[in-house]
């Protein structure tokens, strides 16, 4: 086993990572707020890699106003679907919320697949990412480095937002009791709404992110929700840090299992949620009510 | 976090107007008349995917528990009875009792682990347990991974009947969706059934009255699973394939919707509900319009607008 | 607008769920008056003054706050009129430290009081400024969960049992803030069962028994109809 082979595998894991930490992140958000398991959540890292695609190939504009653009566009059908569709079932068993938003991604991805098919598109890496840093024990593309960089940067930059500033305090009050915090005023209809868009965003930034790397396609992100799910079982929802680092670490972790072992890398997840269920059944992170 | 759908209705309420087992009688003589006017192999695979939907109704309507992951019941039942049919040239009805313990097993261990959670977390669960069995259906030897098992031989059933002619198929088939019916009603109407539905309408209070509600629930799961393996198993003998689209977490969602657009509150609700989507699959194959559209429409409008479902509406309708 | 009450109910109606709870409340509180509901556990005092919040999900009947009909309202408008809450169990953030639990009330306007001043009025909380919300003691989540809406320049609060479960020292905290309140001309509504409390600062008191009121008491009259009012309490 190499150095570089094994450096390579870490990098690719870490990349995954943070693309699960991002994704985990922006479900953790949408489950605390509105108590919806956002099963569409991989669609919108599908739809924020598309809408990069299409500004570029209808509107040339390139990577790095996509960057911005793509997840604001994520984020509008995010809460234009909120606004209609979920909005309606709050009052439910939140068990209607999820199958909900199972048929919204079957919907939408049906729908990319009708005007676009299955192919893969290619997106092109921008120009001033291109290339590479040779660290001797491997070789460091540099768009590869930047999506980890400012993945792990989106992830403190929300943990800020929601820590220290006024309306994360509110994301975090509208979370805890909602009737409450309308009772002091603060319109929580309309932060739901808000909670649900950067939700979405997250992951339609992902999805921006991950364009150059993997081809772009209607099929995007359809098994990506279901290390999701086993991200935040493992990492439990109360928490963005219990979110992110499971991420991340099983990004990591399906990275190693690929050196070592290959045919288990996409087991190598659920078999340790399944070990975590056994022995600590509430996550490693969270406490369940 | 128990779900608020509603509970399966008591089959022998006699509020209705119609006797059921006129009902019942009516259901029958349609089923041993059905071959006659529809291709019978379309009929006998329709019939399975009833039965699978019944079976996973079995666990939401009873138990209130959303298995989001059923399709590993079906699939790794359709492998193995697809295997001791091929490979060990086994008889039906062994390949069938084999395939059903094989997805009880696995019922068995994927619950004891799942159920410790509730609502959406078990939901959650069962779906990447599911998908753990998608990955290992591309890698375990003896599924042929993307081929799947293919020209699987229908033997003879009972040493007697060549599956291979139609009509025998039909009602092998046909005999087989009744007898998991019947056994899922008596289940569901059972002593058993009723501590079920306490437990989904009111934990804590039988926690407290003494009921191991695990293990009930675990039970539950257990038979849940196996009745789907049977499904699953005689799907494999009726189309002679075992692939891994049984165990694709699409199967998952497609017998949801089966249970969410027949009416989960009832018995009879699923075999409508995999009727008709069974029937749109087949009708939608060679249009343009891609399978994931229409179930995402349909899901959304039923969760939306129509959450009895068809038997729960005529249900209400009837005042039942 | 000085002559209207400042908040006046008449045939308020509330369900939870098939649960019938209130059975046709009618009252006024006046600008700048102190008010009490008093009654046995379970008569619908609380449901009351959840209820005028909008927290409630039917209600019928009318509510007018500050002259509008907020019968129908969400409680974030109900809020902005200038309503202050603060409910029977405190309703402390966890996930918020005791600054963001001050602070968390939408700010209607500059009536309301500084931060400093609140700091001022309750050392207490100053010195907890950084504690997670419910780290405080039960007397120092109250007066966090009456300070709060000091903030906001709110003008009708609807205190509910304030001084429930704490001790004597806090009681008298507890009341010189609502004095204080009162010598501002704020305008209160006060669900309470300590009646030895409420008797010292309110100027009238509603009885209320299973989901009706069913008398009135104003101040002058304590003294001659304590008797009365003891058996209203089950006492």
């Amino acid at each position: 086993m190499s150095m570089q082979v094994l450096f390579g595998q870490l990098l690719v894991g870490l990349i995954n990572g943070s693309f699960y930490a991002l994704l985990a992140l922006g479900f953790a958000i949408i489950f605390g707020l509105l108590g919806i398991i956002n099963v569409a959540q991989g669609t919108f890292y599908m739809i924020g890699a598309f809408s990069a695609w299409m500004l570029l190939n209808y509107a040339g504009i390139g990577y790095w106003p996509a960057l911005v653009l793509s997840p604001l566009i994520t984020a509008l059908i995010g809460m234009a679907v909120e606004r209609a569709l979920i909005s309606r079932i709050y009052k439910l068993d939140h068990i209607y919320g999820l199958l909900l938003t199972y048929g919204l991604m079957m919907f939408i991805m049906g729908t990319f697949i009708f005007f676009y098919a299955t192919a893969g598109r290619p997106y092109p890496v921008p120009a001033d990412l291109l290339g590479g840093y040779n660290l001797g024990f491997m070789f460091l593309p540099k768009y590869r480095a930047w999506v980890v960089v400012v993945s792990i940067a989106l992830c403190v930059a929300t943990w800020f937002v929601i820590e220290k500033t006024p309306v994360g305090r509110n994301l975090r009050a509208a979370t805890e009791n909602p009737m409450l915090t309308r009772a002091f005023g603060i319109n929580v209809p309309a932060l739901l709404t808000f909670g649900f868009g950067l939700g979405v965003a997250l992951a339609g930034l992902a999805g921006v992110l991950a364009g150059p790397i993997y081809t772009v396609s209607p099929l995007m992100g359809g098994e990506l929700v279901i290390v999701v799910f086993a991200i935040v079982v493992v990492g439990g929802m109360q928490s963005i840090f219990g979110a992110v680092v499971t991420g991340l670490s099983f990004g990591v972790l399906e990275g190693l299992t690929k050196v070592v072992y290959p045919k288990g890398s996409n087991l190598v997840i659920f078999i340790v949620m399944f070990i975590v269920l056994l022995v600590k059944p509430a996550g490693l992170f969270g406490q369940e009510k | 976090m128990t779900t608020s759908a509603p509970a399966q209705t008591d089959v022998s309420a006699t509020r209705s107007r119609v006797p059921q087992y006129v009902m019942y009688g009516v259901g029958l003589a349609v089923l041993l008349a059905a071959p006659f006017f529809v291709y019978p192999l379309f009929l006998a695979k329709v019939l399975c995917y009833c039965l699978f939907a019944c079976a996973f109704n079995l666990l939401l309507g009873s138990v209130g528990l959303l298995s989001f992951g059923h399709a590993a019941f079906f699939g790794s039942a359709a492998y193995v009875a697809g295997h001791a049919l091929k490979e060990w040239g086994l008889p039906f009805e062994l390949a069938a009792l084999i395939g059903t313990g094989a997805a009880g097993l696995l019922g068995f261990v994927f619950g004891y682990v799942s159920i410790r959670r509730q609502g959406l977390y078990f939901a959650m669960i069962t779906l990447a347990l599911a998908q753990m069995v998608y990955f290992l259906a591309f890698q375990l030897p003896f599924t042929h991974a993307e081929d799947g098992l293919t020209a699987i031989p229908r033997g003879k059933v009972l040493g007697l009947f060549d599956l291979n002619d139609l009509y025998v198929l039909y009602y092998t088939t046909a005999a087989v969706f009744v007898a998991g019916y019947i056994l899922i009603s008596r289940i569901t109407n059972s002593t058993f059934g009723q501590i079920l539905k306490a437990i989904r309408e009111n934990q804590p209070r039988m926690i407290s009255l003494g009921y191991r509600v695990n293990t009930y629930k675990l039970v539950a799961f257990v038979l849940s699973a196996a009745l789907a393996g049977l499904a699953g198993a005689t799907k494999t003998m009726v189309v002679q394939l075992a692939s891994t689209v049984d165990v694709h977490w699409a199967t998952s969602g497609d017998v949801i919707l089966m249970a969410l657009l027949g009416g989960v509150g009832t018995l009879f609700g699923p075999v409508v509900g995999a009727g008709i989507v069974e029937m749109l699959q087949f009708y939608l194959a060679d249009s343009g319009l891609p399978i994931q559209m229409v179930i995402g429409a349909i899901f959304i409008v039923c969760i939306l607008v129509f959450r009895r479902g068809i038997v729960g509406e005529l249900q209400r309708l009837r005042g039942g | 607008m000085a002559d209207a009450p400042s908040l006046a109910l008449r045939d308020l109606q509330a369900f939870y769920g098939d649960s019938h709870v209130l059975h046709g409340v009618s009252l006024d509180v006046s600008a700048g008056e102190v008010v009490t509901i008093i009654g046995r556990n379970g008569a619908g005092k609380t449901t009351t003054l959840r209820s005028i919040m909008g927290m409630v999900e039917r209600r019928t009947g009318s509510i007018m706050v500050a002259g509008q009909e907020v019968i129908a309202a969400a409680p974030e408008k109900i809020a902005r009129l200038g309503v202050g809450y603060v409910p029977e169990e405190r309703g402390i953030y966890a996930t918020l430290d005791v600054t963001e639990n001050l602070m968390l009330p939408r700010r209607l306007n500059h009536r309301g009081m500084s931060l400093e001043a609140i700091y001022k009025l309750f050392p207490n909380l100053y010195e907890r400024r950084h504690s997670q919300g419910t780290r405080l003691s039960g007397g120092e989540q109250q007066m966090l969960a009456v300070a709060r809406v000091l903030r906001t320049g709110a003008s009708l609060f609807l205190l509910d049992e304030p001084t429930e479960g704490l001790a004597p020292v806090i009681v008298q905290q507890i009341g010189a803030a609502i004095e204080l309140m009162k010598s501002e001309g704020h305008t209160i509504l006060l669900v309470e069962q300590n009646f030895r409390f409420a008797k010292k600062i309110a100027d009238r008191h509603y009885v209320m028994e299973r989901g009706r009121i069913i008398d009135m008491a104003p101040r002058a009259d304590i003294e001659r109809r304590d008797a009365q009012i003891q058996q209203y309490l089950g006492i």
